[in-house]
């Protein structure tokens, strides 16, 4: 991985002629790198050790003053089960893996297809559309929402998983078909040439020559897919109506409506913050999960779109 | 395919005219087959629609009856009669002033100290990384316990050092600070792309430069930042797109409140859609949020010229 190795080596040590300064320089500048570096990443995971560490206690712990880092009476397990048993949280996250799955299925899928027509077929305009798909990323989506919420409307798919998977199978994205074509463009085309003489046909090359060797990107498409499907949050809201139907995002904002509605409207009744937090880290961790196991398809899909595109 | 195997006789050259046409007209077919989910996509999911939605734009659409053509109307009442939409567009703007240089300096900043030779940079890379991980509602409901003013941690570390903390989200004047500040915990995102810039940068410029007697601070205004400038670029226009399009954290975390004060663009377009059900006039704003993008990104792109350096350009 590029980013892993940066050779600054040389550019960190000083310059020769402040020799006799060295040392003391050298070790200041490098002790307040550091300092930088440890209290930036601590401040950057302290909003997750908090929210676990809350996940754990009672109410009453949660608003006492002064606050306590780590639980006294340490309920996580009850927090959890709670969470799992009296809330429809399991339906929720098994809507969300639902939705996320048939949606990536279809959309690397037809994104592959449709790549593989833009990048290995000559035909009329084919530069023209290329670009046409190029500008239509630029697109805000709040343009075409309202009639494509009336198109779905018609269609009887209100409140049903539809509109949040079956457009995928439609090309999958402007943005994963430039992600994958870009990738083709760099597998040699003697590949398909050479199979095309040995009598393969397009879909032959397509299965058995690009596919296996486009698994990296694939994996990267799959990757970045899975976040943006598993934190939508707009598409659920505008689409899904019955609470047994919510993905786990909306199903989180459900249930802390219901959290502090109930807190205003029965003043003895405790605000569940406690629930909350746990529901917010069950429904972010999936995707700090993938990011373990696949952190390098991320940096390669940002990398590539990011930068070239 | 099959054409392949057959024989041109030399001289035959009008046997073998036809051939190539078809066998390209093939091609293109093949072309076009295999791109046609895509261009059905296109048609159906972006053309018509926004077609549809200019059209509404200039109707009274309240979704229970069809539409019916009215002219400007919609347009005229956004920008002389309407208080709300004033205040949107104002509140986002005041995001994208406030938030983007924040963002683009924290994450520049941290993707310069990630280049440099420290121990355990992966680690370090991985912890600024995974807060842009989370997704919109949970990130928003983390930060409003966070930010809660009675109990939340933020106010607590605030009023230990005998300070009082603002009411975060429940105070107009606070509201919109309070939300560049949760977004700045989500900047390890453009953290890789700065960083990916950085390490694009051949290290025998530095050198060249170090040999010739240019100090840090020289070194980083002469080389790093030019040869930065198309990441810079990149990172400004899609950092203003998305803040015009902030939506999530507002509508879970204040709904548009206090006094309006976290009432952004997106929001305010969502509420006239599908809380008023005002689809002609929440089409108006959703045109005139796109010419707004639009002009944003061609404006950038002409006084980009004078500032982005390509390399591939000398």
């Amino acid at each position: 991985m590029a980013v892993a190795e940066g050779k600054m080596a040389s550019r960190v040590e000083p310059r020769p002629r402040a020799f006799h300064q060295r040392p003391m320089r050298y070790i200041v500048g490098r002790v307040f790198i550091y300092l930088l570096i440890i209290v930036g990443g601590a401040v950057s995971m302290f909003p997750f050790v908090w929210t676990l560490m809350s996940s754990g206690k009672s109410v009453w712990e949660l608003t006492a003053f002064p606050p306590t880092l780590f639980p006294q009476e340490q309920i996580f397990i009850e927090n959890y089960t709670r969470l799992l048993t009296e809330v429809p949280f399991l339906v929720w996250i098994r809507n969300s893996a639902v939705v996320t799955g048939l949606n990536l299925l279809g959309a690397i899928s037809s994104a592959a297809i449709v790549a593989y027509g833009f990048s290995r077929f000559q035909f009329r305009g084919r530069e023209a559309w290329f670009f046409i798909m190029l500008t239509t990323m630029m697109l805000p989506g709040e343009v075409t929402l309202i009639p494509q919420y009336l198109i779905f409307h018609a269609l009887g798919w209100i409140d049903t998983f539809n509109p949040l998977i079956v457009p995928a199978y439609f090309g999958g994205g402007a943005f994963n078909i430039f992600l994958i074509r870009q990738f083709f463009l760099s597998i040699p085309r003697d590949m398909d040439e050479s199979a095309e003489i040995d009598g393969a046909n397009p879909f032959q090359i397509f299965f058995k020559i690009l596919l296996p060797l486009s698994k990296p990107v694939l994996a990267t498409a799959a990757a970045l897919g899975f976040i943006g499907n598993w934190n939508s949050f707009m598409g659920p809201l505008i689409y899904l109506n019955s609470p047994r139907k919510f993905t786990a995002t909306l199903g989180l904002r459900y249930f802390s409506m219901g959290a502090t509605a109930a807190t205003i409207e029965i003043g003895s009744l405790q605000p569940m913050e406690n629930l909350l937090m746990a529901g917010s880290l069950i429904v972010a961790m999936p995707c700090l999960i993938l990011f373990f196991v696949a952190q390098k398809y991320f940096v390669q899909g940002i990398v590539t779109t990011g930068i070239k595109g | 395919m099959s054409q392949s195997n057959t024989v041109i006789m030399p001289g035959e050259t009008t046997r073998t005219r036809p051939q190539r046409t078809s066998y390209a007209r093939q091609e293109a077919l093949a072309g076009i087959v295999f791109a046609a989910p895509w261009l059905l996509n296109l048609l159906f999911l972006t053309l018509i629609p926004l077609g549809a939605s200019l059209y509404f734009s200039f109707s009274e659409y309240q979704i229970v009856r069809a539409p019916v053509f009215w002219g400007t109307r919609n347009y005229v009442t956004l920008f002389t009669n309407d208080r709300l939409f004033i205040k949107s567009l104002w509140n986002t703007v005041y995001m994208v002033l406030l938030g983007v240089p924040l963002r683009m300096v924290l994450g520049m900043g941290i993707a310069l100290l990630m280049n440099t030779k420290v121990r355990g940079r992966a680690l370090f890379r991985t912890m600024y990384y995974l807060p842009s991980q989370v997704s919109g509602v949970a990130f928003a409901m983390l930060w409003g316990f966070l930010l809660n003013p009675q109990y939340g941690v933020v106010s607590n570390v605030i009023w230990s050092f005998g300070v009082r903390p603002p009411l975060w989200l429940a105070d107009p004047l606070w509201v919109k600070p309070s939300f560049v500040i949760m977004s700045l915990w989500g900047v390890g995102g453009t953290m890789i792309i700065w960083l990916a810039g950085l390490q694009s940068i051949p290290e025998v410029f530095y050198e060249a430069a170090e040999i010739d007697g240019a100090g840090r601070l020289r070194r980083f205004a002469s080389i790093t930042l030019p040869l930065l400038s198309p990441t810079t670029f990149f990172v400004l226009v899609t950092g203003i797109i998305g803040t015009f399009q902030i939506f999530t954290q507002a509508y879970v975390l204040t709904a548009g409140g206090p006094a309006d004060a976290s009432l952004f663009y997106a929001l305010y377009l969502y509420q006239q859609a599908f809380q008023f059900f005002k689809m002609g006039y929440a089409s108006a704003m959703a045109w005139v949020l796109f010419i707004m993008i639009m002009a944003l990104t061609l404006l950038q792109l002409r006084l980009a010229r004078s500032w982005v350096y390509y390399e591939a350009e000398r």
